[in-house]
């Protein structure tokens, strides 16, 4: 893998500064970031959100906002400092020496554009002028993307493909002139772990076999784990730490890399919770099923039979890819949907049968957590309203007390006593998610459904609030139905987990059975595209992982 | 970086920077409103002489040191009765635009939270206001109710209703998706409650700033009536009625007609100007 040390680097970024302009002036985001990016070398930005991390890599390929713009520094290109260059000059090198795959495959095909024309579009602007020459290469470059039947895929339109497959476009587009330099934008965070896996598996090859370097960025320290020769860690715009991959998640010398080895859950050394014995059940699912009408007479069926239970005081998983059912089952046990056929009991009160008063008296017992944080609290509110609000519905007591047990929760999910006057608005995603999660617990239900409720945070951000909920649990005897796509979390918290896939329940039964040996093929699956098996040596524990 | 930044990166309207940087035309729209709400207010203390009562003597006389704007035919002051007639455009205006706002939100936040049957029905009658012309249903409705600033206001109010049932009911059915809106049900909100703590505060900006736009637009609307005489009756100064009067002199004594119809249009203008920054910072 580093054979070519001694060969000139293909990118070489020294003493980089990059500020955006805001409303209070210019702010510098990344600061004197030097790195270099050998021949045939794959390289990874590490760092959670704000890091700088996207910035910089906007900026090698002249793509910073146009509040942007790079301060200082080098970043030279095969030797050629590109810095300064203005966008026409650098039209001729982009797609030809150096090229991009975004971040969000969803949104960056046009969508009234075939595939075949937008892949020859490339092509077509770096002078193949021929037509047919160019139809036959947009079909190898599908073909060697790996999609299967390239001729129907040409003319098809990204509405028409899945994300993996839109994502394999990409890639086709980004290797067509086989630049030195592709630049991956967190490739895969918008996809499920199964087609990341493969997605990865694709920009290795295409590496191996064109001698492309690879610029990848991402948040997962695991995916750097499994894909990069060299690791740099940026926080706040600033280097941590960079060097070779082995190096720096075996013995890594800064704090931070430190921590967040030790909050990334994939990397987490695998003790499984048991569960206790002879609990009563505090969810019993039963043959539910859930039907949507789709478009006039035909419905589309989201679950189908699915049956699982959960033990008082512990930790239920549902996991599964996109369009397993998961969150329609999470929306079916908290109530807010009637499913078409079987029952839901919690806390030996049958749900299914509620509606109307009832219904509304029985939402003490269950509460849900969202999966976004900037969506689920409403903007208009101050943080003190928006916990106090369950409150006000079931509550008769004066503002002052109903306020004293606000501060007391407060304290509880580890939020600033100060935040109480201030508007969700003002708080991180971290905190936003704590102030929801303080909303759901004061009135002590007996059951908190988490759906996704911690895939959107960053990782360190993450860690803290698993280690919340599960100290609440710990405490408040808790019971938790946790919906997330995530293996390597449900490996960490939970005690019982049901994979699903299409609908219906794959696999069901403890964490420690399901992942030391899955029954199902797909669940094997699953756990194999967990990223961060090549981790080098033990993950060193963080000495403040136990707070 | 995650799909959160999105998120954090939307930058914030309001800040320091853009209140110093403030817009000319919009502290100029902010004054003449105010210019005129004072007029309202006391309107004696801008001028001293009298809306109502003309001087013998004194007729037709164009634009002077005396008389700023100008006298009409039977020797009242213009710029006077430009600022005794605000009282009647201003609160017609702001009549006619609380029936529209009151009567309009709660049909369209009552379609849009509820849905269903009762959305239907509601929104087939907001069409059918809509499909009628705005002059002829005013006419209808003052004839119904009689001639007077008051009732031309309220006909000028009940026509704009279906336009903001049309937009609440769109801002409420937007609003109804969000997350927490669900939330709030989801602990154990009263249907009530959450309506009135969540959907009516968060939908409101828009409605807001399409009121000061109807606001212009009533002016207009109550001055076109004004004008063909089925507002307030003579001598009353009314901006509509004094384009009305002045018409018969337009070509012996064009301040007559321009001088109002100016005051119109600046007010106008004023509350379009005014609406769309309201429409920016909501």
């Amino acid at each position: 893998m580093n054979a070519l040390v001694s060969a000139p680097p293909i990118l070489d970024v020294t003493g980089l500064d990059i500020a955006y302009r805001d409303t209070a002036g210019w702010r510098r985001v990344v600061q004197d970031v030097s790195f270099t990016v050998g021949a045939g070398e794959v390289v990874a930005l590490v760092g959670e959100s704000g890091s700088g991390k996207t910035t910089t890599a906007q900026a090698v390929i002249g793509l910073l906002p146009d509040n942007g713009r790079i301060e200082r520094g080098a970043i030279r290109l095969n030797g050629t400092d590109i810095a300064h260059w203005a966008d026409r000059r650098l039209d001729a090198i982009r797609g030809k020496s150096v090229s991009l795959v975004p971040q969000d495959p969803g949104t960056s095909l046009n969508p009234v554009l075939t595939i075949g024309a937008q892949v020859a579009e490339i092509l077509r602007l770096h002078g193949v002028r021929d037509g047919k020459e160019r139809r036959q290469r947009v079909l190898d470059l599908l073909a060697r993307v790996g999609l299967d039947q390239p001729e129907l895929r040409y003319g098809q339109y990204p509405h028409e493909l899945s994300g993996g497959m839109k994502q394999r476009v990409l890639i086709a587009i980004a290797i067509a002139l086989r630049p030195a330099l592709l630049i991956a934008d967190e490739p895969t965070s918008a996809l499920d772990v199964t087609v990341q896996r493969r997605i990865l598996d694709l920009i290795d090859e295409l590496r191996a076999e064109f001698g492309t370097s690879v610029l990848l960025v991402t948040h997962d320290l695991g995916v750097a784990a499994d894909r990069a020769d060299r690791i740099i860690v940026l926080k706040q715009g600033q280097v941590q730490e960079q060097g070779p991959a082995r190096q720096v998640l075996g013995t890594p010398r800064s704090d931070y890399t430190k921590r967040l080895l030790s909050d990334a859950p994939s990397l987490a050394p695998a003790a499984f919770r048991a569960a206790p014995a002879n609990t009563p059940a505090a969810i019993i699912v039963e043959g539910l099923t859930q039907d949507f009408p789709v478009s006039g007479r035909t419905s589309f069926r989201a679950v189908d039979d699915l049956s699982f239970t959960v033990a008082s005081g512990t930790t239920h998983a549902i996991v599964g890819e996109s369009g397993s059912g998961k969150t329609t089952t999470a929306r079916t046990v908290v109530g807010f949907q009637r499913p078409t056929s079987g029952r839901v009991t919690i806390e030996n009160t049958e749900i299914t049968a509620l509606s109307g008063e009832p219904l509304r008296q029985f939402r003490r017992n269950v509460q849900l957590v969202y999966q976004n944080p900037f969506a689920s609290l409403d903007p208009r509110q101050s943080v003190a309203e928006i916990i106090g609000e369950p409150l006000r519905n079931f509550e008769p007591i004066g503002k002052a007390e109903r306020l004293d047990r606000v501060k007391a929760l407060l304290d509880q999910v580890g939020l600033p006593a100060d935040a109480l006057d201030r508007s969700a608005r003002a708080l991180s995603g971290g905190q936003r998610q704590r102030v929801a999660i303080a909303r759901a617990l004061i009135l002590e239900p007996r059951v908190l459904v988490l759906d996704e409720a911690v895939s959107a945070l960053d990782v360190t951000v993450q860690a803290q609030i698993l280690r919340l909920l599960q100290s609440l649990q710990d405490r408040l005897g808790l019971t938790y139905l946790f919906v997330t796509h995530d293996l390597a979390v449900v490996r960490q918290v939970a005690h019982t987990v049901t994979v699903m896939r299409a609908g219906r329940a794959v696999e069901t039964g403890s964490v420690e059975t399901v992942f030391n040996h899955p029954d199902a093929a797909y669940t094997s699956e699953l756990i194999a595209a967990i990223p961060g098996r090549h981790l080098p040596v033990a993950t060193p524990q963080y000495a403040g992982a136990a707070q | 970086m995650s799909s959160l930044d999105l998120f954090v990166a939307r930058p914030r309207r309001l800040t320091l920077r853009g209140l110093r940087s403030i817009d000319l035309t919009l502290v100029l729209a902010w004054a003449i409103i105010a210019i005129v709400a004072a007029w309202a207010v006391a309107p004696g203390l801008f001028t001293p002489h009298s809306g109502t009562i003309g001087i013998a003597g004194n007729q037709l006389k164009a634009p002077d040191a005396a008389h700023w704007l100008g006298t009409d035919e039977i020797g009242r002051d213009v710029l006077a009765r430009i600022i005794y007639g605000s009282v009647n455009s201003l609160s017609g205006a702001i009549v006619a635009v609380a029936v529209g706002l009151v009567g309009g939100t709660a049909l369209g936040l009552f379609a849009g939270a509820i849905g269903g049957k009762i959305d239907d029905i509601i929104m087939r009658l907001v069409d059918v206001m809509l499909s009628i012309p705005g002059l002829l249903l005013q006419l209808s409705i003052i004839i119904i109710l009689g001639f007077g600033t008051i009732n031309v206001a309220a006909a000028v109010g009940v026509t704009t209703v279906a336009s903001f049932a049309r937009l609440m009911r769109s801002e409420v059915i937007r609003v109804r998706r969000a997350d927490y809106v669900e939330a709030a049900f989801g602990s154990g909100g009263r249907f009530s409650a959450v309506l009135w703590r969540h959907v009516l505060p968060n939908s409101l900006g828009t409605i807001i700033s399409y009121a000061a736009l109807q606001f212009g637009t009533a002016i207009l609307a109550i001055s076109t009536l004004g004008f063909l005489g089925y507002g307030a009756p003579p001598p009353i100064p009314e901006w509509g009625l004094l384009i009305s009067e002045g018409r018969k002199y337009l070509t012996s004594a064009w301040w007559l007609t321009a001088f109002p119809g100016l005051a119109v249009i600046l007010v106008v203008l004023a509350a379009n100007r005014i609406s769309q920054s309201l429409r920016r910072t909501s």
